[in-house]
């Protein structure tokens, strides 16, 4: 409808980079299989933790201080930083009419609070070991 | 006379404003869409400006926007789209309007070149002939995308192109598609890097908007899936580079 009939060469409709948007997109692809298994993990913990009341102390004691625990929020984390800044890159590159580099920068952001933050409560609950 | 009519409000304008005119036409047996729009044109006001050919669903060039879905109006019987006697006619989306229900179809052909939708033949006249057999993988896959007519309805039916007006749309991805199939094409390479990337194949949310509207029941969401499926491969590979 807005297309614009002045393109300037023929490659200026495919995006500049083929090869980067298409690595963009299996590592969003890859990283949704993690997270599949992630939230399932994550969703039966929750619903057996919930069981006897919801308390800092009862997960803490679950989570605090093993490794295995913080090796899955880790990875869980890094999924999130990985698929969720693509997918908003999309929306916002589609629904808003901000630059191509803005879109890029702000995700980029996003990726590292999501990342950063992420890993500072996967971190404190480690260092806080098995009990409050 | 007191012959059933049919009310129909056809969108008239210039490309740059326009409005709906209703027209009563009378109610005829068999009667589609295009036969209508017809009955307009050449009984009521001589001044509507249409586009259509053969009138039989190969040529792919009467396709309009009918009571809101894009639809190919020669095969489109009013009795099925318009059971209360109401019809609204309109052009296609995301095109631009030349005038009343033409649109202009550059931008959508266009694209089709900018998917590399051309066979890039690899042998001469001097060699013999390349066997490809029907029951080959490749050649299957290809004939379930091949008898696209080119009308439009799938790219008039994708959000996505609506939102995106670089992206190439299923029509062209979908020949791009049966090309990568084809086993005498020595372009493939071109071809992934060109439907690679966020006006391409990756762009599509798969919402299947073209696979709904296709006359031809074609599914180019399928082909743009395999499209991004090669491309990913390519793309580990580094031959998108």
């Amino acid at each position: 409808m807005n297309a614009p009939n002045d393109m300037p060469d023929e490659f200026s409709a495919r995006g500049p980079r083929p090869a980067t948007e298409t690595r963009l997109w299996l590592a969003q692809r890859l990283s949704a299989m993690v997270l599949g298994v992630c939230v399932i993990v994550h969703l039966i913990t929750i619903v057996i933790a919930v069981q006897g009341g919801l308390s800092a102390a009862e997960i803490t004691q679950r989570v605090g201080g093993n490794p295995a625990w913080t090796a899955f929020y880790a990875v869980f984390v890094i999924a999130i930083s990985v698929h969720a800044p693509i997918g908003l890159r999309a929306v916002l590159a589609e629904m808003t009419k901000l630059p191509a580099r803005r879109v890029d920068l702000l995700c980029f952001i996003a990726a590292a609070l999501l990342f950063v933050l992420g890993m500072r409560v996967v971190t404190k609950f480690h260092a806080l070991g098995g009990g409050l | 006379m007191s012959e059933e009519t049919i009310t129909v409000s056809v969108w008239r304008g210039d490309g740059e404003t326009g409005r709906y005119v209703d027209y009563e036409v009378p109610r005829m047996e068999s009667q589609t869409v295009l036969d209508v729009v017809t009955y307009i044109q050449r009984r009521i006001d001589n001044t509507l400006s249409y586009r259509y050919a053969c009138r039989v669903g190969m040529c792919g060039s009467c396709a309009m926007t009918v009571n809101g879905k894009p639809r190919w109006t020669c095969r489109t019987h009013v009795s099925k789209v318009a059971p209360d006697g109401k019809l609204e006619v309109a052009p296609l989306r995301s095109m631009n309007v030349v005038k009343d229900l033409s649109v202009e179809m550059t931008e959508f052909f266009d694209k089709w070149a900018r998917a590399e939708g051309k066979f890039h033949p690899t042998k001469t006249r001097h060699d013999d002939f390349d066997p490809v057999k029907p029951s080959e993988r490749k050649r299957k896959v290809a004939s379930a995308g091949i008898e696209c007519i080119g009308c439009g309805v799938c790219y008039s039916g994708c959000d996505v192109v609506a939102w995106k007006p670089n992206y190439l749309g299923p029509a062209a991805l979908n020949r791009a598609w049966t090309l990568v199939n084809d086993t005498r094409d020595g372009g493939q390479k071109a071809r992934l890097a060109a439907v690679a990337g966020d006006a391409g194949c990756h762009a599509c949310h798969s919402q299947q908007g073209c696979v709904e509207n296709c006359p031809k029941h074609l599914n180019p969401t399928a082909s743009i899936a395999g499209l991004k499926r090669a491309t990913a491969w390519a793309a580990l590979k580094g031959d998108l580079e």
